[in-house]
């Protein structure tokens, strides 16, 4: 087990460092540089020269790789363009919202996933089984800013039941830590079920259709022959080992949780990564970007890493060729 | 839902919005210089009278009304008069699905924006499905090292969240359509390359493979009649949700305002306009969405349609 883990650990090493220079490389492949993208009419040649030369672009390339490789070694990843705050900071800023706005999210997306899928397994071919997949059906093609969009005139313009926007109300801070907290799940409540209902569409058709592999095996035929309860074998025979291939989804959906979270966190004001990922983009800030870039591929190979582990953890049979 | 009959209920949805989009803007053209004084916002299925005046203007209003030798063409902030000499053509017309902020005609613009996202989606595919067999064709058969090499490379690049590296690559490379489709195209053809590899690894263990060498056919010869009849199923499969996959990211970077420069209405960057005037349009932000979600589940129907015919041959 511990092999296994510090082997997986081992290899995302060369992992995180071509994902780092396939950012570079990106970057570098560009028309233009630094200098042009903060390119100002009022720029004498005298500044765009001293631009340069405080970016590193006087360098041949190579030393500029070798410069971005270092200095994300030591963990700096660099200086906005717009606003001079470090990158590190900013994401120090803008990762909490958005963690709590993923696990939110997450949470959502698994526990009305599974509930549907058990019960459309209830009855396959019953009528909760059809409108569920139709609706599942429906959702995974439904773009999520148009659903973030509806969501914000409905529950939030006309019936005025959530706020629409924001972390928090105006005038949080006087708040009472208690009322405080009430004051940020009430702001959670939209956005997250937007990005989790889109995953639980998801995660719905899938576990369904791991149920009714299992609902076949021969063990669930002795489950029944030995007089356990329809209820029971259920949530417990047939759901439990639906379950292992869910905890690899889990480690899948964080990709799919990131990159929705550029759209609902714009749709929904909300200040995390995702919005701050896009204003960097209109204001062509490419530190930022590429930074906010590089630390969501890593977050991404983390993911399917502790998805590896978990599985290893939760089904043996993954641990015998593994550790 | 059977099966087959979601491939049939896919296709025909595909056909017809296809069909739509492509031959749409020649049924109906955006009228040239609306003003749209008297035509915003017009709810789905207003009817209304388009007048054409001998100097080019075109005025369009639910309200047009005769007094005497004049036209009176109404709006709810201002009216305009036309004298009935200068009129050059009168028509009853409608707005099906509603008119926008500037009055232009909403189904008007969705089949040209429809006309944009599905050439661009469709291009963006042909390059992921040209890259991505390439480099899987290219990882199967050059060797362990090149394999390894190939697929490492792939790895990396699937772990960067899609919109993460469509937005890098949308802010480096200002888009225009042609660079947007090869930006579309050069991030999505990971999966086809993984896909085909996987297939042909496993197809060259396999039985009817060997025989065929054993019995001493070329190898054109075994492409041809076992790798390739074998592949296309998959890889259609695959194209059909992928192509999917790429209407929506079209469509979302053009909702971010990353795509297609504005001027050019596509599907994604009418939802953003509609979400402006949520309150006094909903027809305007809900139905392009409508559209982009028809093209969607119409190309996953077929995906779970082809997934279905593979399993059971």
């Amino acid at each position: 087990m511990r092999g296994l883990i510090a082997r997986r650990l081992l290899l995302l090493i060369p992992m995180v460092w071509l994902v780092a220079t396939l950012t570079f490389v990106v970057v570098a492949a560009a028309p233009g540089s630094y200098a042009d993208t903060v390119d100002h009419p009022g720029l004498t040649v005298e500044q765009r020269e001293a631009l340069r030369t405080r970016y590193g672009l006087d360098q041949p390339v190579h030393r500029q790789y070798l410069r971005w490789l270092g200095s994300i070694v030591t963990g700096d990843l660099g200086m906005s363009f717009a606003t001079r705050e470090p990158v590190g900071r900013l994401l120090a800023r803008a990762l909490p919202p958005t963690l709590l706005l993923g696990t939110a999210a997450l949470l959502l997306d698994f526990i009305l996933g599974i509930l549907v899928a058990v019960a459309a397994a209830r009855h396959p071919r019953g009528w909760f089984d059809r409108t569920s997949t139709f609706f599942s059906l429906v959702i995974v093609g439904l773009p999520s800013f148009w659903v973030a969009g509806l969501t914000v005139l409905v529950f939030g313009v006309l019936l005025g039941w959530f706020p629409a926007s924001h972390m928090h109300s105006v005038g949080a801070d006087a708040l009472t830590p208690l009322a405080s907290l009430a004051d940020l799940l009430r702001h959670l409540v939209l956005p997250a079920a937007c990005l989790g209902l889109v995953g639980a569409a998801g995660t719905a058709r899938y576990l369904r259709s791991t149920l009714l592999d299992i609902r076949g095996e021969r063990y669930i035929l002795a489950a029944r022959a030995r007089g356990i309860s329809d209820r029971r074998v259920l949530w417990i025979h047939t759901l439990r080992p639906a379950l292992l291939p869910v905890v690899t989804l889990l480690g899948l959906s964080l990709p799919f949780l990131v990159s929705g979270s550029v759209v609902i966190e714009t749709v929904f004001s909300w200040p995390g990564v995702g919005l701050a990922l896009l204003q960097a983009a209109h204001a062509r800030d490419i530190p930022v970007i590429m930074g906010i870039t590089l630390i969501g591929a890593v977050a991404v190979l983390i993911g399917s890493l502790a998805a590896d582990v978990l599985y290893a953890v939760v089904d043996p049979r993954a641990r015998e060729d593994g550790a | 839902m059977s099966r087959s009959r979601r491939l049939r209920i896919g296709v025909t949805g595909l056909g017809l919005l296809v069909a739509l989009c492509m031959l749409g803007p020649l049924l109906l053209p955006a009228a040239p210089g609306i003003d749209p004084a008297h035509a915003a916002l017009l709810p789905p299925g207003t009817a209304v009278t388009e007048v054409t005046v001998d100097d080019g203007r075109t005025l369009v209003s639910p309200s047009v009304r005769f007094e005497g030798d004049t036209v009176i063409v109404d709006g709810p902030r201002r009216s305009a008069t036309v004298s009935r000499n200068e009129v050059a053509a009168i028509r009853a017309t409608r707005f099906w699905l509603g008119s926008d902020r500037f009055g232009r005609d909403v189904l008007a613009q969705l089949m040209a924006g429809g006309r944009i996202s599905i050439s661009v989606a469709a291009l963006a595919v042909l390059i992921a499905l040209l890259v991505g067999t390439t480099v899987g064709l290219t990882a199967a058969t050059g060797g362990a090292v090149v394999d390894a090499v190939l697929m490492r490379l792939v790895d990396a690049l699937m772990a960067f969240p899609v919109l993460f590296l469509l937005i890098l690559l949308a802010t480096l490379f200002r888009p225009g359509p042609l660079v947007l489709v090869t930006v579309l195209g050069m991030t999505s053809w990971m999966g086809l390359a993984r896909l085909v590899r996987g297939q042909v690894l496993s197809l060259r263990g396999r039985t009817f493979v060997l025989a065929a060498r054993a019995a001493g056919a070329s190898p054109r010869r075994i492409w041809r009649t076992h790798y390739v009849p074998n592949l296309s199923g998959p890889l259609s499969q695959d194209t059909a949700l992928r192509l999917g996959d790429l209407v929506l990211a079209e469509a979302t970077l053009s909702y971010l305002g990353l795509g297609i420069p504005p001027d050019i209405p596509t599907w994604g960057a009418m939802v953003a306009q509609g979400h402006r005037v949520m309150v006094d349009g909903w027809w305007l932000a809900t139905l392009p969405g409508f559209a982009i979600a028809a093209l969607v589940i119409s190309l996953a129907l077929i995906g779970d349609g082809i997934q279905e015919r593979l399993v059971r041959s």
